[in-house]
């Protein structure tokens, strides 16, 4: 069943990825993104990370791709179009990609002490208490300095990410 | 059944999240969109948080996840910040294709 699902969602995952790399239209792109990010939710619940994988719908396949699909649509992005910068890009890229994946291949299949997932048996089955129990223990007693530090950084995020977007009064008054 | 109760090794999750950063790289240097550049910067944040969940099965460490947690936090924030840079220099340069967007300044 693991093995299934496994290879069911790592599918789809890598499928998901090839298509954003060849649509052409940004929304499709942002489409098959949501799709990647999805089945990668359905992975972290085979390891065992039931919080996480919720989290990643809600943030990223929610949230973060709703805001992506907003602003292609806002600004009425079309078709990229081919140029001597990607023809380029393209040939030097794709020899440096294929390198470094054949050496993280390399480095994973060849590393000792890396075990086997069991389905059902996340990283707190000894315990007897549940993923979220054990994660919010540790994240609200040893870690509460950077949780609420991480909260001031998103109050940031939001006031200058309307800071940057919203027009000055100077253009407004030039366009009337 | 011996399909069904198989064990699926941790290191295949860790090539999948290799496979799918190499994706996001070769996405950033040929896609010629500035959003679909930002969205390939997603999918590498999103390959290695896979990295993390797998390492943190591995060594029965919930700080992986936590470490997670904080990464998809900081990656909300950053897209939030990101799109509105690209809504800026939209604004300003009216395209969004990266080869025409050659100036820092706006």
């Amino acid at each position: 069943m693991h093995l299934i699902l496994f290879f069911l969602f790592a599918g789809l995952c890598l499928a998901g990825a090839i298509n954003l790399l060849l649509q052409s239209h940004p929304i499709n792109s942002a489409l098959s993104l949501i799709v990647v990010m999805t089945s990668l939710a359905v992975l972290y619940l085979l390891l065992g990370a039931e919080f996480l994988a919720i989290a990643q719908i809600i943030v990223y396949a929610g949230a973060v791709m709703v805001l992506f699909t907003f602003v292609v649509m806002l600004l009425n992005a079309g078709r990229e179009e081919r140029t001597l910068g990607s023809h380029a890009a393209a040939r030097i890229g794709f020899p440096a990609v294929v390198a470094i994946l054949a050496v993280l291949a390399t480095v994973i299949l060849r590393a000792q002490g890396l075990g086997a997932v069991h389905l059902g048996e996340g990283l707190t089955n000894s315990h007897g208490s549940s993923n979220l129990v054990v994660l919010s223990q540790v994240l609200f007693h040893e870690l509460l300095l950077p949780f609420e530090v991480t909260s001031v950084l998103i109050l940031v995020a939001i006031l200058g990410a309307v800071a940057l977007a919203r027009r000055d009064d100077e253009e407004r008054t030039a366009e009337k | 059944m011996s399909l069904l109760q198989h064990d699926v090794p941790i290191a295949w999750y860790l090539l999948l999240s290799a496979a799918l950063f190499s994706l996001g790289v070769v996405g950033f240097l040929i896609k010629r969109n500035l959003i679909t550049v930002f969205m390939s910067i997603e999918l590498m944040l999103n390959a290695v948080n896979l990295s993390f969940v797998a390492f943190a099965y591995q060594w029965h460490q919930v700080r992986g996840q936590i470490f997670v947690f904080f990464v998809m936090m900081v990656a909300a924030a950053e897209a939030a910040v990101g799109l509105a840079i690209i809504i800026a220099v939209f604004r300003v340069r009216a395209t969004l294709a990266v080869d025409r967007i050659d100036l820092m300044k706006l």
